[in-house]
């Protein structure tokens, strides 16, 4: 595997050319499903052809499991040479400590200000002026994914917006199907309630509350819109009893349920299934109402290292993961959008298609990841889940816990 | 408490023999009051504690599309064996697909000197808490009892210091340490009791043969708490073969313990989970403490016997 | 504490060697569990995010620990789910221990049986009991497949009832251990015991309850110990059945710790539910403990 050297083609794209001798990076990450490790895959290859080798740390289970082992290691003295991490406010405090690489002179180099789209993306790797990561990939969470099977059963139309959805609710119930699928996990909740804001309130609002913390807004009224329809998306999901995502897109394939609020990832259990956009499933970019994506996605940081060619390896792996045939090759394994404009999607499927042309228009929003910390970010995911799972508790009572969580927020 | 009055007062009526006497011919009638009672409880008790191994094979053994259908409970349609090859041999984490294979010698090389080191710690610490009390012995032994209260994830920074003061970060040596200090409460209270319960006349007679501290620890001591040892081996192994945080906290890829690729298969989040391979998986990574089990049943019952009595 | 005193050479040298051999174990006390502790009782005070700081912010952390709804959850959680582990591991592990005891047949395949669940961790454990529990294909699924359509059993997906559902799952874990424990307990009460009772005519279960149980305090130490510090930490098995849901009716200290530090980056906060815990476990524990390990002289 060493001598890759003579597969080299795409080690002449990278800029910063590849030190002569073989050098081992450990790169850790939580990529561990069937499609996800074949699209790491992808990165070690690129990787690889620089004349390193790729040492792969996969450790499954992002938030819970991966991060306290990566920052033991970052913090413990033995980091690794580069380290996935959601892009956003996670890694604030290792840059602020002086423990993560600054990449600002390869950026620069390369000009990744001017590639990497929408520049948000650029913006959340930025401290200080300073760049410490590379953002890999966008994933978006505004879809509301339909079974045709469950509408073609009552008869109804699939519908194209949040509220003929809504409709046709009390026919599926009343045909034995679940009208909304949801998993129990606390994030879950917390992604649909997003996207109905985005959706109902416009981008605006969702703004103002989860970027500028504004409390009024929160307990205002055109929250409460929202509020209420979170209310009545509960009472569709009253009889779905699954814990994880997939099980909820898998009643959803099943036709068992109708519908599922769930980011762009789902559409690879449909894959699996064998199902295809557009005539076994419908995808509504967001909830059909206001066509908006999210721009969070993965990105990689780079501890600093002692050790010289380490160093200079990690500088290659950073720019590998830009490169263009990177970016194409990962991201269509993925099943994300790529991070810069100028490279050709032509494999995309339908949902895909839909997703580039609200990048290309620029109607894009920033992830909650980035605006908010995850502190508050955890208290908003608790509140929610807990909504979605007690009756008693009233959408006016939540609004007033979720005021008060924004009021508290940093 | 009343049903265990009502099951022993009904239970109890035979008359008993020693328990070091091997089985006799059976005393009664098969078919006693008594025996319905025993057994029938016995029965219903073991069918819930195998229910979930019932559960666990059986669906290591179907496909897919089966398990999406059927119930958990039916026998496999059609046996399939592929789920178990997966996870042993193909299953992947990140870009190794080696399935458990690849950390099956990681975990034995963790394993085996962790569980050699606690337990050569503990006793010794045990033997001089129970033969050799000295001042202030005792205040530290009750630190030691509340330390197996904290929940682990507390001590996960405060231990990562201590690894980096020491240098040990990162390497096998500072996870063998970490067992042996989270092994050592309940391990140094079970060693505690076992040596107190040497009768004292065997003691006394080797310290006036000359014996000291460490005579008679390796020369009477150890040779009479096989027993002991056995129990303490087996909850070793099965706390450190089934460890998953401090094995992928305090080490590298390279020395990951088996549990870590069962963690990638089991926990995926993003992806379909596979019940089946999930299953095989779990089954085959507790086979190490199961054959343990299987094997040493009897020398655990009476090593704890010896051991855990007398205080 | 004599013996340090009274000067005889050997004394001298035989309380030596056994500090030499007690130095991991203070080592570990104190280093590890009195310095983690420490550390860790600072740290609350303060304001830490991702990685430890000393920014103080005094009580700011316990204010905010005491106004979570979900603290408070995870407290009244462990309350319910310690004093029912303890009652039912102790009471089932000591019932099926004197039912082995009984010089049955088969003694060995229903010990093996009831303790193989231990060598499975917490992890696997819940997952299979989700499985068995989930309404849609589990015992409710099955059960009401055989007619009777309107049972009901679905503890994984009722928030009033969660937390029995990770007690069933918990105690099938953990019961085996028990058992063994107690099964040796029994096999070590001299034999003359169950003579003398029965030429005294006193009935089985008075024997076992008032002679027996009382014999076996050691055992039920060792036992106690066992239970309660698993009780206090349990943490996996909720994960794998619940994740803490439905809403966080399951949630659980440790939990709380767990994800205060790592999924909500705010240290301060996990370390301030873990001091509480802490501060807990210390009242309840230290006095017994002292009067259990502290007080009882064997040599002199």
């Amino acid at each position: 595997m060493r001598y890759h050297l003579t597969t080299a083609a795409l080690a002449a794209t990278v800029a910063f050319a590849a030190p002569a001798a073989a050098t081992d990076l450990e790169v850790t990450h939580w990529w561990t499903s069937g499609g996800e490790a074949a699209a790491v895959a992808e990165l070690a290859k690129a990787f690889d052809a620089t004349g390193n080798k790729w040492i792969d740390g996969a450790i499954a289970g992002s938030g819970g499991t991966a991060r306290p082992i990566m920052i033991s290691r970052i913090t413990g003295g033995d980091p690794m040479a580069a380290t996935q991490f959601n892009h956003g406010r996670q890694a604030e405090e290792l840059v602020q400590s002086g423990l993560m690489r600054d990449l600002t002179d390869i950026a620069e180099k390369e000009g990744w200000k001017d590639i990497v789209r929408p520049s948000s993306l650029l913006d959340s790797c930025t401290l200080d002026g300073k760049i410490y990561c590379v953002p890999v990939n966008i994933h978006s969470q505004q879809w509301l994914w339909l079974s045709n099977a469950a509408f073609e059963k009552i008869g109804v139309p699939v519908p194209t917006n949040w509220d003929e959805y809504v409709a046709a609710a009390p026919a599926l119930e009343q045909a034995g199907i679940i009208p909304l699928a949801m998993g129990q996990q606390p994030w879950q909740t917390s992604l649909a309630f997003q996207v109905l804001v985005v959706a109902l309130a416009g981008s605006d609002v969702y703004n103002k509350v989860y970027g500028d913390k504004d409390a009024d807004l929160a307990a205002g009224p055109e929250m409460a819109k929202v509020f209420e329809a979170a209310d009545k998306a509960r009472s569709m999901a009253a009889k779905s009893n699954v814990q994880d995502w997939n099980q909820a897109t898998n009643l959803v394939i099943s036709g068992q349920a109708a519908g599922q609020i769930m980011g762009d990832w789902a559409q690879g259990e449909f894959a699996v299934a064998g199902q295809v956009a557009g005539e076994d499933y419908t995808c509504l970019p967001g909830l059909g109402v206001n066509e908006v994506i999210q721009t969070g996605g993965d990105a990689f940081y780079f501890p600093v290292l002692k050790d010289a060619e380490k160093s200079a390896a990690q500088a290659t792996l950073a720019s590998t993961m830009l490169a263009p045939e990177t970016q194409v090759a990962f991201n269509l394994k993925k099943g994300s959008l790529p991070v810069r404009g100028d490279v050709d999607l032509a494999a995309a499927n339908d949902c895909m298609k839909k997703g580039l042309d609200i990048l290309a228009k620029g109607n894009v929003i920033q992830s909650p990841d980035q605006l908010m910390s995850a502190d508050s970010l955890t208290q908003v995911n608790d509140l929610f889940v807990q909504f979605f799972n007690t009756p008693a508790m009233s959408a006016a009572d939540a609004q007033k816990t979720f005021a008060s969580i924004v009021a508290a927020a940093d | 408490m009343a049903d265990q009055a009502t099951i022993s007062a009904a239970g109890l009526g035979a008359a008993r023999t020693s328990a070091s006497e091997a089985w006799g011919p059976r005393p009664r009638r098969a078919l006693s009051r008594r025996n319905i009672i025993i057994y029938g409880t016995l029965t219903v008790v073991a069918l819930y504690y195998l229910l979930p191994l019932y559960v666990m094979i059986v669906t290591s053994l179907k496909g897919m599309p089966e398990i999406r259908m059927g119930n958990i409970f039916s026998p496999p349609m059609e046996i399939t064996f592929e789920p178990w090859v997966k996870a042993w041999a193909t299953a992947c984490t990140g870009l190794n697909c080696e399935g458990l294979s690849r950390g099956f010698w990681n975990s034995v090389r963790i394993t085996i000197p962790s569980v050699v080191i606690s337990i050569l710690i503990a006793s010794v610490n045990g033997y001089a808490l129970a033969n050799w009390r000295f001042r202030g012995a005792d205040i530290f032994f009750t630190i030691l009892i509340v330390g197996a209260f904290i929940p682990y994830q507390v001590m996960i920074y405060p231990i990562v210091i201590i690894l980096r003061e020491m240098g040990l970060y990162g390497s096998l040596t500072g996870l063998v340490l970490v067992h042996t200090v989270f092994g050592m409460p309940i391990l140094t209270l079970l060693f505690r009791n076992y040596f107190a319960s040497v009768p004292e006349e065997l003691f006394k007679a080797a310290r006036v043969d000359g014996a000291g501290f460490w005579a008679i620890y390796f020369k009477i001591m150890l040779p009479m708490s096989l027993p002991i040892f056995v129990v303490a081996v087996i909850l070793q192994i099965t706390g450190i073969w089934n460890d998953f945080l401090f094995g992928v906290v305090y080490t590298k890829p390279d020395v990951y313990p088996m549990t870590v690729q069962l963690n990638n298969i089991v926990n995926s989040v993003q992806g379909v989970k596979e019940y089946n391979v999930n299953m095989a998986a779990t089954l085959l990574t507790g086979l190490v403490p199961l054959i343990v089990y299987f094997i040493s049943g009897k020398l655990f019952v009476r090593g704890i016997a010896a051991g855990a009595v007398k205080g | 504490m004599a013996n340090t005193r009274n000067g005889r050479p050997s004394q001298v040298f035989r309380n030596l060697n056994s500090k030499v051999a007690s130095i991991p174990m203070v080592l570990t006390a104190s280093v590890v569990f009195v310095g983690g502790t420490i550390w860790t009782v600072v740290h609350s005070f303060t304001n830490s995010k991702l990685l430890p700081r000393l920014n103080f912010v005094g009580l700011d952390q316990y204010e905010r620990l005491w106004n979570s709804n979900k603290w408070l959850i995870s407290i009244e959680n462990l309350f319910i789910y310690g004093v029912l582990t303890l009652i039912f591991s102790l009471v089932i592990g000591f019932v099926l221990a004197a039912l082995l005891d009984q010089k049955i047949r088969f003694e060995d395949t229903f010990r093996t049986i009831f303790l193989y669940p231990f060598a499975l961790s917490f992890i696997v454990t819940g997952l299979v009991w989700q499985w068995i529990l989930n309404p849609d294909f589990g015992i409710q699924a099955v059960v009401r497949g055989l007619g009777w359509t309107s049972f009901n059993f679905d503890p994984l997906y009722n928030q009033d009832i969660v937390i029995y559902g990770i007690l069933i799952a918990g105690l099938w874990q953990g019961t085996g251990l028990v058992m063994c424990l107690m099964l040796a307990g029994l096999r070590g009460i001299d034999e003359d015991i169950w003579k003398a009772t029965r030429v005294d005519g006193i009935p089985m279960w008075k024997t076992y309850l008032f002679i027996v149980i009382p014999m076996m305090r050691p055992v039920f130490v060792t036992t106690l110990v066992i239970i309660a510090s698993g009780i206090v930490r349990v943490y996996d098995l909720v994960v794998a059945q619940t994740s803490g849901g439905p809403g966080i009716a399951s949630e659980v200290p440790a939990k709380y710790v767990y994800d205060a530090m790592f999924l909500s980056q705010n240290l301060g906060q996990g370390f301030a539910a873990s001091t509480m815990m802490l501060v807990t476990v210390l009242i309840v524990i230290v006095p017994w403990a002292y009067l259990e390990f502290g007080r009882r002289r064997h040599r002199g």
